[in-house]
């Protein structure tokens, strides 16, 4: 059994957190910020199972990890799930996350955790491993976004434009406009 | 309507939704929380509004508040009504909240129940999809009870992704309601043949769950599975099955033999790390559960081992580790084989990892021979003086203490050298938690090596005057204890006791249970020296003895501590009965004297040479008291006493007092006594006063008093207070003890300085121990060697230090030293002899196993599904099947054919035989197997794999025509099986050889495809991500502009990509 999925930055900012067993908010805040410390002390040459974390499960209970640029993907299992097998499935959590994102980084598990919650749960349900081929995983992600799409038609067009206009952003794109470098443009002048 | 519904739109597109509020909040890194707070105040404005949209995406934000550690049940019932939105947007959101939020303890589930019923029934499956998978993260009791038929109907969906999502649920359901278990189990059962793979691997996955906490009722599955084993594909299925085998096999040892011939197989064949990993475990799972009986098992181990080491020596930290945890396993049971590879564990004890450095440690203590201990040892101390983290450290020092201390010290040849490694580590200051355990160790070091005994006081005494008690809490000041008690018990070998015994009565702040072993040794030591001062006829010696320890006593006797309170009191009391009878031959012979003026030294000596009778026999006694060898008791010794005969422990020792009016007069009156005691104790305690004793515990003391005593009491006080030179004595006091008392004050002035000044100690040894700066541990290394070396030259020069060892330990030998004989000429012979007799009653042995009560969480839900399952039917699929492969193989053979198959294999061997030598050699060996796989679990109820099909059908055939021809046609059939084996062998040679190729050209390519599909994935991924590394350049260039770029410092960073193209140490 998975008993805790988390994922948190380099700086143990919180980016997903999933637990299969309750615990309270305050508590889940320790356990993102114990393995944090438990995890982030380690080299990256080092490896990726460690024991121990004194919140979340007792001696029956791992953690496994993977630590990908700026982001840390931990899962809390016992014994019954194989080691080898659930950094697979951490591999397999990624690279769909990949495909979904298109070339996925850090702020798109920052802006669109649902969505992200969404994926995993095609991955895992309750704590148990419900599939591992990823494309199957695209497959049932792409046909749920589809009724997602059909669903909001046409009336979700005015809140998309709003949204459009939103993200625009025009302070950076004015900074973002690029003007040709004048002296440099006059230097080049030649007479 | 429609109005209504285009104006809630046109609102909305002014409320914040989630990117707003994700942006709202970086943008606010400062006043976090005060930003959130307004948030949640909005969507509290938006939650009462109707449009389910604006819900909707309240709830959205909702979900991303909790997860920065901000509680939202209050917004529960909001939460559900998102869920039961129609929409499958919203229901999707509704239900992400639920499952972040709702717990089986959750009020408001109650009103989902026709709801989450609803959904499980909706048309659409993504609908049902999506409740299932909230629900399995907050269903409660109730909702398992209500909802299980419904959960149960699912199973049998015609949609693989319902039925699946289903029997995972069904574990969920068992959990919270176990009555479910039983009816549900035959589709439960009937899913692990499902078609879908999807499906069937979930139901595995369920089993595997449900027959880890209780194996023995899953074990009628064990057919089923082993077909699956046999015939699947799937990797994760395959892991989750093997696992599975693992815990049943303790169970059914006929099981595990049937096994060790396919997952041989398996570790033989599969590329895939993780698979061979648990099918080395399981393997060695069922090696221990079969300790004897498998012809071949060590090459079994050997394959195992073999394998460990390839993993071992991975440059993949991951498999280092695995095969480490994997080796210790083997360890336990055939510590030989992993002997071979100490190298290997002992290069792993200095690795990067801290992880693979504790599991070479789990490994050591079978590493560890007479030879290398020593050497081994300096190496973890080594490390405990750089180690970080206190944890880290304990578990070293805990290591080095099993070491050393396994069967009786076996490995340890120098008890000087192991408690100077004790006094070490207790001077690094590591184990904040195993200062008890070292002090188990000394005194058990202590008591069982005599020889060692005279080193270990003067060590002790050494530590009792350097232990400085530090303030942080760890548990190290326990060794005092030990301490304090080896000086005490042992006092006859310390050779300067007196000193001792002052280290002992300095005051120091302990905690109450050493410094009651304080007062008690001290009394064993001041016991030991008044025997030394009668044989050395020192009247004057015992007394200032006496009154010294008096004196330091007290501040025991305040104790706060009742323990010490009493000891120290009692001890008191022994002394000054001492005292009382020294002084009053002491007063008179000073009287007699001081009208012999001239002689006074004549007479002293014949006084002395009068001490009263009563004086000698109360030392006497003191010292009988502490007279006597002690053994060590076998923890479980007094368990195992047996009840004596007539014992009855409810009978009544003395009937109770008949129960009506005398009992209570009776009572009364012991009241009024009560009361007339603590009168006179009130009384006493005025006494006492005048006595003027300091300390708490006069109380206790005045209560006792008599007039005499008080006199007597009096009279000790002047003297001591006429030989206390900073005493301003009357001058007649003086004056009657001057004659006796003068040449005492003089020695007893310089009683406080004399020890200290004459400290006869190794002063190299002191400098050590408080610097630290070489490590007095490492003499005893070097002389080792230095004897090595020696010996290497004149061979054994030491005869006189014999091994001698009692029955026991020599047993204990046999048991442990397996390669004596190849190392125990280079062995360093032990200086020291182990004393290894136990106090233990007759029929019982260490090696008893304790009752395991408790090992099971009482909350554990598991326990609760202890149910056992009616499987008996799962016979008739695995009869039918056998029934059927047994047709379908008479019709094309006869019962002639092993025969020929035999005739046919000699001459392929003879082909072959050049080919490959080593392996047909292996397969030859292996042959004689065969049957017994055959013989399977039952020799009714053969699952034969496919494999093996045609062997199996003849042994079948054979055993079937008459089970007497059975043994026979055993004889018969290894060859007609090797050969038939080999040429499924070669065929699968080949497989896995383009298996390999394919495995290969993945990891060259970086691609990690997961385990499940290697040969299917291998060349797609390759051509992804070739295709992916195309247009990244491009797709970066177009977020550049797309994203909304925070101006943030740490932007960059979080648009950095996670980078799985990058190689990753893939082992698939």
């Amino acid at each position: 059994m998975i008993k805790a999925i988390l994922v948190f930055n380099n700086h143990g900012k919180p980016r997903l957190s999933k637990f299969y067993q309750y615990f309270d908010e305050n508590l889940q805040q320790q356990i993102i910020k114990e393995t944090f410390q438990l995890v982030s002390k380690r080299d990256d040459n080092v490896c990726n199972f460690l024991e121990g974390g004194s919140l979340i499960g007792g001696s029956d209970y791992k953690l496994i990890y993977r630590h990908y640029a700026t982001l840390y993907f931990v899962f809390c299992v016992d014994s019954s799930e194989s080691e080898l097998g659930i950094l697979d499935l951490i591999q397999v959590f990624v690279e769909t996350l990949d495909k979904c994102f298109e070339n996925v980084c850090e702020l798109d598990l920052i802006f669109h955790a649902d969505a992200v919650h969404h994926i995993l749960s095609e991955l895992v349900m309750g704590g148990m491993v419900l599939q591992t081929n990823m494309n199957d995983i695209m497959a049932r992600i792409e046909e749920q976004n589809k009724i997602v799409k059909q669903e909001a038609g046409i009336s979700a067009a005015p809140a998309r434009a709003v949204s459009a206009v939103k993200s625009m952003n025009i302070p950076q794109q004015i900074k973002d406009i690029k003007l040709p470098d004048l002296p440099q443009a006059i230097k080049d002048l030649k007479f | 309507m429609a109005l209504k519904k285009v104006k809630g739109n046109f609102e909305r597109m002014f409320d914040k939704n989630l990117t707003d509020l994700v942006r709202g909040i970086r943008n606010n890194k400062d006043n976090e929380a005060k930003y959130i707070s307004t948030c949640i105040e909005e969507i509290k404005q938006e939650l009462r509004q109707d449009n389910i949209s604006v819900k909707c995406n309240a709830v959205a934000k909702l979900t991303y508040i909790q997860m920065l550690g901000y509680d939202i049940s209050w917004a529960g019932f909001n939460i559900i009504e998102v869920m039961s939105s129609s929409r499958f947007t919203c229901k999707r959101i509704g239900y992400l909240a639920a499952s972040q939020c709702f717990h089986p303890d959750s009020e408001l589930l109650m009103l989902t129940t026709n709801m989450i019923r609803k959904d499980l029934n909706s048309q659409n499956q993504y609908d049902a999809g999506v409740a299932l998978s909230g629900l399995s993260c907050f269903i409660s009791p109730d909702l398992s009870r209500d909802l299980a038929n419904d959960i149960m109907t699912l199973m049998s969906s015609t949609k693989p992704y319902l039925r699946m999502k289903a029997v995972l649920m069904m574990y969920k359901v068992f959990l919270r309601y176990p009555e479910a278990l039983r009816p549900a189990f035959p589709k439960l059962k009937e899913k692990l043949e499902d078609p879908d793979p999807g499906v069937q691997s979930a139901a595995v996955n369920v089993i595997c769950e449900l027959a880890r906490k209780n194996p023995k009722n899953y074990l009628p599955l064990a057919p089923i599975f082993f077909k699956l084993m046999t015939t699947s594909t799937n990797n994760w299925m395959l892991i989750k099955i093997i696992k599975l085998f693992g815990a049943l096999t303790p169970l059914e040892p006929r099981l595990g033999k049937k096994l060790i011939e396919p997952l041989t197989n398996l570790i033989h064949s599969t590329s895939a790390m993780s698979l061979l990993y648990e099918c080395i475990n399981t393997v060695i799972a069922v090696l221990i559960s079969i300790s004897s009986g498998m012809p071949n098992h060590s090459a079994s181990i050997q394959l195992c081992v073999q394998k460990l080491r390839i993993l071992i020596e991975d440059s993949d930290q991951n498999l280092k580790y695995l095969g480490l945890l994997a080796m210790s396993k083997i360890l336990k049971t055939h510590p030989k084989s992993v002997q071979a590879h100490k190298d290997l564990i002992l290069a792993c004890l200095d690795d990067k990892d801290e992880s693979i450095r504790l599991r070479a440690l789990d490994l050591l203590y079978g590493m560890v021979s007479k030879k290398n201990l020593m050497e081994i040892v300096k190496r973890l101390l080594g490390h405990m003086e750089r180690a970080e983290g206190s944890a880290y450290r304990d578990e070293l020092l805990y290591k080095v203490i099993e070491i050393c201390g396994q069967s009786s010290y076996l490995y340890v040849t120098n008890f000087e050298w192991y408690l100077t490694v004790l006094v070490e580590l207790i001077q690094l200051e590591a184990g904040s938690r195993h200062g008890r355990l070292i002090a188990e160790q000394l005194l058990d070091v202590a008591i069982r090596v005599p020889v060692v005994r005279q080193f270990a006081v003067n060590e002790m005494t050494n530590l009792l005057d350097t232990f400085t008690v530090s303030a942080q809490s760890n548990s190290m000041y326990e060794v005092l204890y030990a301490a304090a008690w080896i000086v005490g018990e042992f006092a006859g070998e310390l050779e300067d006791a007196e000193r001792t015994l002052n280290i002992l009565l300095r005051p120091r702040q302990l905690p109450g249970h050493i410094q009651g072993v304080y007062v008690q040794n001290v009394i064993k030591l001041f016991a030991r020296l008044a025997t030394s001062c009668l044989e050395l006829q020192d009247l004057s010696g015992i007394v200032r003895l006496c009154d010294h320890v008096l004196d330091k006593l007290q501040h025991f006797n305040g104790s706060s501590d009742i323990e010490v309170q009493e000891r120290a009191s009692s001890a008191c009391m022994l002394i000054e009965m001492l005292r009382s009878q020294l002084t009053a031959t002491a007063t008179v012979t000073a009287t007699a004297t001081a009208t012999l003026t001239d002689e006074s030294s004549m007479a002293m000596e014949t006084a002395e040479s009068g001490i009263p009778t009563l004086a000698i026999e109360i030392v006497q006694e003191m010292t009988l008291l502490f007279a006597g060898e002690l053994i060590p008791v076998a923890p479980k010794a007094q368990r195992k006493v047996p009840l004596p005969d007539g014992l009855d422990l409810d009978e009544w020792i003395n009937a109770p007092p008949p129960e009506d009016n005398p009992s209570s007069s009776s009572s009364e009156h012991d009241k009024e006594e009560l009361f007339v005691s603590a009168a006179q104790a009130a009384a006493g305690t005025g006494a006492g006063h005048d006595a003027g004793h300091a300390g708490a515990g006069k109380r206790r003391k005045s209560l006792e008093l008599t007039p005499e005593q008080m006199e007597r009491q009096r009279l000790a006080r002047l003297i001591e207070q006429s030989n206390n030179p900073h005493y301003l004595k009357s001058t007649n006091a003086s004056a009657s003890a001057s004659g006796g008392g003068a040449s005492n004050a003089d020695q007893y002035d310089n009683i406080d300085d004399i020890p200290i000044t004459e400290l006869p100690l190794d002063m190299d040894g002191v400098a050590a121990l408080r610097v630290g700066v070489t490590k007095r541990s490492d003499k005893y290394l070097q002389d080792q060697q230095a004897a090595a070396a020696l010996q290497g030259g004149g061979d054994g020069k030491d005869g006189k230090k014999k091994h001698k060892k009692s029955k026991k330990s020599k047993k204990a030998k046999n048991k442990v030293a397996y390669n004596s004989s190849s190392e125990s000429e280079g062995e360093p012979k032990p200086l020291h002899i182990v004393n290894t007799t136990l106090d233990m009653p007759e029929g019982v042995s260490l090696s008893d196993s304790e009752d395991k009560d408790g090992k099971y969480d009482p909350n554990d839900p598991h326990r609760a599904l202890d149910i056992e399952l009616d499987i008996a039917d799962f016979e008739a699929p695995a009869a039918s099947s056998r029934s059927t492969s047994k047709k379908s193989k008479e019709g094309k053979e006869n019962l002639k054919v092993p025969a020929e198959a035999a005739a046919n294999s000699t001459a392929k061997k003879e082909k072959k035989k050049d080919k490959d030598k080593s392996r047909e050699h292996k397969r030859e060996r292996k042959a004689p197997t065969q049957p017994v796989v055959v013989d399977l679990i039952d020799a009714d109820t053969p699952t034969p794999s496919p494999k093996h099909a045609p062997a199996a059908a003849n042994a079948n055939d054979n055993a079937n025509a008459s089970s007497n021809s059975f043994s026979t046609s055993t004889t018969v059939l290894p060859d007609a099986t090797s050969a038939e084996h080999h040429k499924q062998h070669k065929k699968k040679r080949n497989k896995e050889k383009s298996k390999e190729s394919a495995a290969a050209a993945a990891s060259a390519a970086a691609a990690s495809g997961s385990i499940i599909e290697v040969e299917d994935d291998a060349s797609t991924l390759v051509a992804s991500k070739t295709h992916k590394k195309k247009h990244k350049k491009e797709k970066s260039r177009r977020k550049e502009k797309q994203e909304e770029s925070e101006s943030t410092t740490a932007a960059a960073d979080y648009e950095q990509p996670l980078g799985i193209s990058t190689p990753s140490k893939e082992i698939f």
